[in-house]
Order: C-alpha cells, then sequence, then structure tokens
C-alpha cells in the first residue's frame, strides 16, 4: 500500500458522516434504477414471450352469434395469420364451501385439439375433453382451495350445472383478471372456466356458431384496416366492434405497469444523482481548499498534477462504492416487493423477478460516473494548485459591499444576521442549489403525499356519492323491468332499481370513442350521476350525459350533438345532445335516461342490471337464491369492492408515502448535513471568535444554524411549487381510459411536507452544531487555516 | 504602574496537565502570579514553556488543573462555561496572531459584533479612531493589510471598554515597520484607557516597552524583570 493510498484511507474516514450522507440519497438512485428498469425488463421480457410462445391473439371480436362458416371468410382477410372461433359466457358459481356466489367467465376448448391463439398453459391435470368437465384458471383454484376431481355447481344461462374440475391453467388472456363490476382483482370471486365446446355450443345455444373471436396478424398488417374489415364481415351478425390488444383488459393492465415502471425509471433516479453529484462537488472542492498545505507538499515531493486529482477522484469513488453497495442491496429488496405485488396481481406462468447483471452493471457505472462528474471541478482545481501557493493560506473570501446593505442597514440587523446575509448573497448559486435540493425533499413528500387525498376523493365520489347500492345482480341479458317486482322479494332485497348497459362508439368529428353507455330512470337513489360541480344529475330524454374526461377526448361541450352508434338493441346510430358533464376518476362512462334507450330500441321497458339495497343479515340467503334464479348471471357486492378497493390502494398508498418520505428525510439530511458541515468548515475561525468574545454557545452557532435554516426556509415556497407540478404530472400520468387520479392538494399537504423537512434540516443542523460545541476554540484560532 | 496596589488577577498554585497516550505533560507546574491594574506585562519565554496556557487561563478559554486563579474577587476556577462565557463578554479583550476577523463584515461591522453584545462600550467609530482606521471602516477584512487587519482586531477587542487585554503573539505574522504601529496601538490604549495588558511573545525586543517582563520555563516563572525606563514602540525594530 503506498503513502497516498494510506492518506486516501485516512481522508476517507474523516469524511465519514458527509460521506454517508450523499451516498444513502446516490443508494436511492441507485436501488430505484436497479428496480424500475430492472423490473420494467423483466416484465416485458416475460409478457413478450409469453404471448409469443402462447400465441396471444392481436384482435379481439365479440359477435351475438356467427355462423362459423364466415370463419373462413375472416381468414381470407389479408394479413390475418390465424383465427380462433369461441363461445363464451358469464356464469354464476357456487362453489363448496364458499356462501358467496362466484362468477365464471366461460370459454370453449376445442374438441379435436389444442385452442390455436390464447393457449393456456396446463398447471395441473387435464383440459375439459368430456361434457361436464372443465378447466379452471389457476388463481381461480388456489383461492378456493379447488383441486382435481373437485365438483361445482354453475348457473349457466338459466340451466344449472354440475361441473367437474380437470385442470387448472394460466393463460396470457388473463394475466390481469378482474370481473365485470369489479375495480380490483378478486381471485376467489371471479374466474375463468374452459369447457368443451360441445358443452358451451349446448348451454348458449351456438350449433354451427360463435360468438367470440380471436385473431393473430402478421407483424406487418395494418390493423385499423384490418379491424374494419371484421367488423364489416361480422356487422349483420351482431358484432360488437373489433378491437386490438390496446383494449383487451389483461393486456392493458399489464402495459400501464409497464408504462409507469419506465416513466419511474428515466425520471426519478436522475433527480437523486444530481442531488448528489452537486453534494459531491461541494463537499470534494471544500476538502481541496482545506488541503492545499497537503497538497503543496505532495506536489513538492514530486507527485504530478494527474495523480493529485486521481486521489480525490477517487476519494469521491469510494462514495460511490459504498452507495453502489448500499443501492444493490436496497434494489434487491426492493425487487422481490414489486415481485411479491405482482404476483398477487398478475398471473404469469413463469415471470422471471431477477434483475438483469447488466442493471446491476449500468446502475453502478451510473452511480460512479455521477460522483466523478460532481467531483471533477474539485479534482482539476487540486491539479491546477502551484506548489507554492497551495502551501500558503487562501486569502480571505472577497466580500463588497451589495445593494442588500442598504437595507439591511435600515433594518438594523445584528451583525451575524449580517453574516449570514451576506453569505448566502456572496454564494448564490451554492445557497441556490442548497436551496434546490431542500426543495427537492418537499417535493418528494406533497408528490406522494398527494395521493392520500386523491383516494379519499376516489372514494368519496365513486362509493358515497355514485355507486351507493350495496350489490348489482347481473342478468343474462336485458330482461323486462316487470321483474323487479320479483327482485324485491328476494331475500334481503329492501329497495331495487333497474339500470341498462349499452356498448356503443361515440362519433364526433373524427373522433370517437368506444364507451359502455349507463341508462338509467331519472329518479335513482341508489346509483346517481354527479356533475362536475357535485351534484346529482339526471340525463334529460334524448340528452346524453358524458364523463369530463370522455368530453375532453371527443372534444365535446355542452350542447354540441354526438352520433351515438350502439352495439345492442337495433344496433342504430342516433343523434344525441350532450346536456352535461359528469365527474367520473373511473373509466369513461356516458349516461342517458333508461326511457330514451327504450323508445330508441323500440320496446317495452328492460334493464341489465337491478341495483338493490340488502339487509346484510339477509346475504347467505340472497346468495342461495340467486342461484337457483335463472335470468340470473352474477352479483356485485359494491361493499365488497370498496373494501377490496380501499385496502389495496390503501396499502399501497401507505407503503409508497412511507417510501418517498424516507427518501425525502434522507435527501433533507443529506443536503442539509452537508451544507452545515461545509460552513462550519469555512467559518470555525468566526465561530471561535464570537465564543472568545463572549457569545454563548447558542448565539454563535446561530451564524451556523441560521444560514442553514434560512436556505430551508427559502426552499419552502420552491418545494412545493416543485411538489405540486409533479403531483400534477404523476396525475396526468396515472390518468388512462381505465382510470383517473385527481390532483387533490390540501395546504395541509404542504404544511406536512415543509415540517418533514424542516425538522430534518434541523436535526442535521444540530448534529453539526454540537461539532461547534465541542470546538476546541483556542486551537481553531491559533491554526493559521 | 498606575495603581500598584489594585489587583487584576492573581493565581496561586496554579497548575495544568494534559495527558496524551498515558504521559502527563505539566504545561503549568505551579505558578504564583499577580497582576495588576494598569499594568502592561509580555510573558516571554520559548514555545511549550506554559505562558499561552496561563494565558487562556486568565482569559477564560481553559481551565486549571488545580490551584486557584481570581480575577479581582472573582475565582475564575469554580466558574462553569457559561459564566466564563459571561467573564469574557464583560471583561476581556483578545487579540491573536492570525487577526480571526469576520470576512463577511466590514471593519465597523466587525467591532459592532462587540459593541452590540457589551455592556458598556464606545462606539464603534471611537474603536477604530483609536486605531488610526477611522478612515477605513467600511472596508472589508480582505481588502486590508495584515497591519490593518490586526488593528480591527485590537479595535474590536477594546471596544468593550475591557478590563483586562490579553495579546497572543500580536506582532508574530506581521513586519518590523507594521508590528511597531500595532505595539504603538497597543501601548496608547494601555497608557489612554488603563486596560491592564499582557503580552504573550517569543519577540525579546518587546520587552522593553513592558513595565514587567515575566520569563517562563518548563511550566514555570523564571524570573520577573520591572523595566525602570520603559522604551517607547518607536525604539523597537526587529
Amino acid at each position: 500500500m503506498t503513502a497516498l493510498d494510506i492518506l486516501l484511507i485516512r481522508d476517507f474516514r474523516k469524511l465519514a458522516l458527509q460521506g454517508l450522507a450523499i451516498a444513502l440519497i446516490l443508494a436511492c438512485g441507485v436501488a430505484i434504477l436497479l428496480t424500475a428498469f430492472g423490473m420494467h425488463r423483466a416484465l416485458i421480457d416475460t409478457r413478450d414471450a409469453y404471448y409469443e410462445r402462447n400465441r396471444f391473439a392481436d384482435v379481439f371480436v365479440q359477435t351475438r352469434r356467427a355462423p362459423l362458416r364466415l370463419v373462413d371468410e375472416l381468414r381470407q382477410i389479408t394479413g390475418v395469420v390465424a383465427v380462433e372461433p369461441r363461445v363464451q359466457g358469464m356464469a354464476v358459481l357456487n362453489l363448496p364451501g364458499r356462501t358467496a356466489l362466484a362468477m365464471g367467465q366461460l370459454l370453449s376448448w376445442p374438441a379435436d385439439d389444442d385452442p390455436l391463439l390464447n393457449l393456456p398453459i396446463l398447471r395441473q391435470g387435464l383440459p375439459p375433453r368430456r361434457m361436464g368437465e372443465t378447466m379452471v384458471s389457476d388463481a381461480f383454484a388456489q383461492a378456493n382451495g379447488l383441486s382435481i376431481g373437485d365438483h361445482l355447481e354453475a348457473n349457466i344461462n338459466g340451466q344449472r350445472r354440475s361441473l367437474t374440475i380437470t385442470g387448472t391453467a394460466v393463460s396470457p388472456e388473463f394475466i390481469y383478471t378482474i370481473g365485470p363490476g369489479a375495480l380490483m382483482p378478486d381471485n376467489a370471486g371471479f374466474g375463468v372456466l374452459w369447457l368443451p365446446e360441445a358443452d358451451m355450443a349446448a348451454a348458449f345455444d351456438m350449433a354451427g356458431a360463435v360468438n367470440h373471436l380471436a385473431f393473430r396478424l402478421s407483424h406487418d398488417a395494418f390493423v385499423p384496416d384490418i379491424l374494419d374489415q371484421i367488423d364489416t364481415l361480422l356487422d349483420p351478425y351482431g358484432g360488437l366492434g373489433a378491437y386490438g390488444r390496446d383494449r383487451q383488459l389483461s393486456d392493458s393492465f399489464v402495459s400501464t405497469e409497464i408504462n409507469q415502471l419506465r416513466a419511474m425509471a428515466t425520471v426519478v433516479p436522475p433527480v437523486f444523482f444530481a442531488i448528489s453529484a452537486f453534494l459531491v462537488g461541494m463537499v470534494m472542492s471544500r476538502i481541496v481548499m482545506l488541503d492545499r498545505a497537503q497538497i503543496g507538499l505532495l506536489k513538492a515531493l514530486g507527485y504530478a498534477d494527474g495523480r493529485i486529482a486521481q486521489h480525490y477522484l477517487l476519494l469521491a469513488g469510494l462514495i460511490a462504492m459504498i452507495a453502489v453497495g448500499l443501492g444493490w442491496g436496497a434494489g434487491g429488496l426492493l425487487a422481490r416487493a414489486m415481485a411479491g405485488q405482482y404476483a398477487q396481481f398478475f398471473d404469469f406462468p413463469y415471470l422471471i423477478f431477477r434483475v438483469p447483471a447488466w442493471v446491476y452493471g449500468a446502475s453502478g457505472m451510473a452511480a460512479l460516473a455521477t460522483t466523478m462528474a460532481g467531483a471533477l471541478r474539485a479534482a482539476l482545481m487540486a491539479a491546477g494548485l502551484p506548489p507554492a501557493v497551495a502551501m500558503q493560506p487562501p486569502a480571505p473570501p472577497a466580500f463588497r459591499h451589495t445593494m442588500a446593505d442598504r437595507w439591511m442597514a435600515r433594518l438594523a440587523l445584528h451583525q451575524t444576521s449580517i453574516m449570514v446575509l451576506r453569505s448566502l448573497i456572496r454564494w448564490p448559486l451554492r445557497s441556490a442549489l442548497t436551496a434546490l435540493g431542500l426543495g427537492a425533499a418537499t417535493a418528494a413528500v406533497i408528490a406522494s403525499g398527494f395521493m392520500f387525498g386523491a383516494l379519499e376523493r376516489i372514494i368519496d365520489l365513486a362509493f358515497n356519492q355514485s355507486y351507493r347500492q350495496d350489490a348489482m345482480i347481473l342478468f343474462t341479458g336485458d330482461i323486462p323491468q316487470t321483474a323487479l317486482i320479483d327482485i324485491g322479494r328476494l331475500p334481503g332485497v329492501m329497495q331495487a332499481e333497474p339500470q341498462q348497459f349499452h356498448a356503443a362508439t361515440l362519433i364526433h368529428g373524427a373522433h370517437e370513442k368506444r364507451v359502455s353507455i349507463e341508462a338509467r330512470p331519472p329518479d335513482t337513489e341508489l346509483s346517481q350521476i354527479i356533475d362536475t360541480a357535485g351534484h346529482p344529475v339526471t340525463a334529460p330524454p334524448g340528452g346524453i350525459l358524458l364523463s369530463d374526461r370522455l368530453a375532453r377526448q371527443l372534444n365535446l361541450h355542452v350542447g354540441e350533438t354526438v352520433e351515438v352508434q350502439f352495439h345492442t338493441g337495433r344496433r342504430e346510430s342516433h343523434d344525441m345532445v350532450v346536456s352535461g358533464l359528469v365527474a367520473q376518476y373511473f373509466g369513461l362512462g356516458a349516461y342517458v335516461d333508461i326511457d330514451t334507450i327504450d323508445r330508441l330500441f323500440r320496446r317495452s321497458a328492460q334493464m341489465t342490471v337491478a341495483n338493490v339495497q340488502l339487509n346484510p343479515q339477509a346475504t347467505v340467503d340472497l346468495h342461495a337464491a340467486l342461484q337457483d334464479m335463472p335470468v340470473s348471471a352474477g352479483l356485485i357486492e359494491m361493499t365488497k369492492n370498496r373494501q377490496s378497493f380501499q385496502d389495496t390502494i390503501r396499502e399501497n398508498v401507505v407503503v409508497v408515502n412511507t417510501v418517498y418520505l424516507v427518501i425525502a428525510v434522507l435527501i433533507a439530511v443529506g443536503v442539509a448535513y452537508n451544507a452545515a458541515r461545509i460552513l462550519m468548515s469555512e467559518r470555525a475561525r468566526e465561530l471561535a471568535s464570537l465564543r472568545i468574545m463572549g457569545f454563548s454557545r447558542a448565539e454563535a452557532s446561530l451564524v451556523l444554524v441560521g444560514e442553514t435554516m434560512l436556505i430551508a426556509v427559502i426552499a419552502q415556497p420552491l418545494g412545493w411549487a416543485l411538489g405540486a407540478w409533479i403531483a400534477w404530472a404523476l396525475s396526468r400520468g396515472f390518468t388512462s381510459d381505465l382510470y383517473a387520479i385527481p390532483l387533490v392538494l390540501e395546504p395541509a399537504n404542504f404544511a406536512w411536507a415543509s415540517l418533514v423537512v424542516l425538522a430534518a434540516s434541523l436535526a442535521s443542523v444540530l448534529i453539526v452544531r454540537r461539532q461547534i460545541d465541542r470546538m476546541d476554540l483556542v486551537r481553531v484560532l491559533k491554526t493559521r487555516e | 504602574m498606575t495603581m500598584p496596589d489594585q489587583i487584576v488577577f492573581r493565581t496561586e498554585a496554579l497548575t495544568k496537565t494534559y495527558e496524551t497516550g498515558g504521559i502527563q505533560l505539566h504545561a503549568l507546574a505551579g505558578v504564583d502570579l499577580t497582576l495588576y491594574a494598569g499594568e502592561f506585562a509580555v510573558l516571554l519565554g520559548p514555545s511549550g514553556s506554559g505562558k499561552s496556557t496561563l494565558l487562556n487561563i486568565l482569559g477564560g478559554l481553559d481551565h486549571a488543573t488545580s490551584g486557584h486563579v481570581w480575577f479581582r474577587d472573582l475565582d475564575l476556577t469554580t466558574l462553569g462555561d457559561r459564566a466564563l462565557t459571561r467573564y469574557r463578554r464583560d471583561h476581556v479583550g483578545f487579540v491573536f496572531q492570525f487577526y480571526n476577523l469576520v470576512a463577511s463584515l466590514s471593519a465597523r461591522e466587525n467591532v459592532q459584533l462587540v459593541t452590540d453584545v457589551a455592556r458598556r462600550p464606545m462606539d464603534a467609530a471611537e474603536a477604530l479612531d483609536r486605531v488610526g482606521l477611522a478612515a477605513r471602516r467600511d472596508h472589508f477584512p480582505a481588502e486590508l493589510s495584515g497591519g490593518e487587519q490586526q488593528r480591527v482586531a485590537i479595535a474590536r477587542a477594546i471596544a468593550k471598554r475591557p478590563e483586562v487585554l490579553l495579546c497572543d503573539e500580536p506582532t508574530g505574522a506581521l513586519d518590523s515597520k507594521t508590528g511597531v504601529t500595532v505595539l504603538k496601538v497597543l501601548a496608547d490604549i494601555n497608557a489612554s484607557l488603563g486596560t491592564t495588558t499582557i503580552v504573550i511573545t517569543h519577540n525579546a525586543a518587546i520587552r522593553g516597552m513592558a513595565h514587567r517582563v515575566i520569563h517562563f520555563a518548563d511550566g514555570k516563572i523564571a524570573a520577573v524583570t520591572v523595566n525602570d525606563a520603559r522604551l517607547s514602540p518607536e525604539h523597537i525594530s526587529w
């Protein structure tokens, strides 16, 4: 070990606390980069491999009843490589040992061979071959403790059937499984069941016909053209409009997650790297200043400039090494936690949760490059010091009178206050960057904290104001509203209201959007529509209410006319006037009057679902009664929905907030501690002089505490603005057709963020203050500098 | 000496021991000394002889290991940190070899640091006037020469009208000519304000201007000489 190596280790030991504070911030960047980037790659790789190997379809279409012979024609469309005709439907399931009803998505399994597309991977047993057999989704089987050979009761299209489980499987179509009307996956309450083709054809009256088709396209296919051609061919058979993967529910959730990870990997780590680089630069410059004599000595002894610069770069490199070690460790843990989350929500057959080795390498290099960039100026400064000058003490920093002096005089400030202010003005860039660093900490708290308020507002609007029913009873198709009388007689039902859902395409000029239209009577109490001002509204006859996001997408304003192309009923197009805008955070809603629909469809009063208010004591009886009711296709329990939504989201929000809070504190401590340490080393003599002149410890250290805390206070408005902007960007970024996150920023958000950062800064500065208290006054004043 | 009977400092068997690596180092090994009001005393001796340690204890910057030191009737050895701070603030002025001015404050503001907290200070302008720097009062330390900076430091030390002025190598960093101006300022202050002035120095040339010269060796007072005729600073050079 050379003398310089020993010196390096000694220097580093002196720097330990400051280095650690920087390393922790840098480690955050490394950990987040590692996790987000690694997970991003892992998810993409897994998804792509899964889709490719198991031939996930590119296009899907639902139709009322299309003859099988049409499949040949569809296959002729240029760009279509394969077509998978299927029968699908919904069923109410009665599981052994479960009182609540479950819902099943049924899919036909080809008689002679495996499916061409969306090929499930068997986890256990065999696919269904004979009548009365079924293969169920693996997560559903596990959540309900079902195994091969178990029986379950199903109400399929009004017929009661007993099914025997022959196997369990996962499918690329159902990586993310969410039941109709549900906000969160519920593996116990909703599952996918594959039944033999013949069984499905018999149950849904589809002999020689299908009601669902999946298409695989060639790589160069132009999707919009193909969608149009499919729609043209299927239109006479009740086609509901072909759609690509972007509207396939499971894929859009997976893709949204992937996009969010990418956004996180590209936006968040650079912030940490930038703050670290700034801190390294600040600390290293100061060290070079303090080491002047040592640098001069080394040069006098014959060490080359390059070797001196290298010494300081290596010193910064040691900080990077600690950061990388911490970052990799934390990143590994974070990745595992995230993998746990994915395992909960996504059903991949073989998700590779291992972060690729090169991502470790890349994050390490990024951290190293960051510290090198930060230390470069200081290293060059050291290399550039001529030996003779380096051995002399630096001249006192030159201060000049400025404009500020006049108002400082007018305010009759105390000399210690003048010291603080002059120092801020003398090094404006350093002060500004320190403020920016502390502002970033405040921003981090605000940017994550807004989620709490957003969640409260979403829940309030969705469950307290809009969907106030306890449950929705689903039917196999539209049934007459007169059945409400029977619904009202079901056990536990205290109130029942009708509602219809219709798939439709809204067209306005060049804009069009496929939506689900909700229709209600004007005087509903359970399920209500809330306008943007927060008041319940009803759609007037002939009018349509749109969610504000939908109206924006279609460039529609109140009073304008929109063409509504219904995919249900008589599949006609009607012009409707936009009569109002509605606040909504889930989906893109459109609302009309229920009588208007029935009139347009030229039919008697119908309903797709019944919204009910329930006596909670009678739930078991209700489930049993629904199991026996031929027209019932399922029950959506809003209370359960709300609970699982609240629990899941709140848990996530708490985790995210805690992470951000820790990050904010790390940044605040890192910046404030280093800033105060540097001030202390620059001001040691002045502080000692004050003490000797008879200033008390508190009075003397006020100079240092005051300067750092003044910067921290100045940083707050900056942090508020930055945080509000990030929160706004996040709420925009999270908003998709599936849901929207409102930007809810209360004064309490800002106050809390500032409190956290100011407290963390103060704690850091007080640690430094303790060092001042222990300062050897005489020694400080008698050393040459 | 104007009032030889008025005692400012009195020490009795004063010792100070440092322990480094198991070895006991006697910086002061039983010092008995009396210093009088208005006296100009020079402490002379090689480094390590204990003179700085004595000065630090007299100034309330350090604690004695044993023995006693009184400032008038106040036993400094019984005081805690807070009381010592109070003592320094009210009674003592310090001047160091390196001027230790606050870089971000102008000459006048550096003096104001003291006048703002002292009980009956003189005006900052007056203090600067006394050291001959009235014209340079708005300059920052970086804009002043070494001698000027030291004179600001002296102005800052005397502005509170301290009873004692403790100077540790006040001319150590200065050339002979500049040093003499500084010594002249010290002599003037001593004469006009009657401030007891204690100067530590290596520089034997300075001893001629003292009332008494106290020689230190090995932590003890080796000799005390009284100058019957004092030299004026103008006649000193090195």
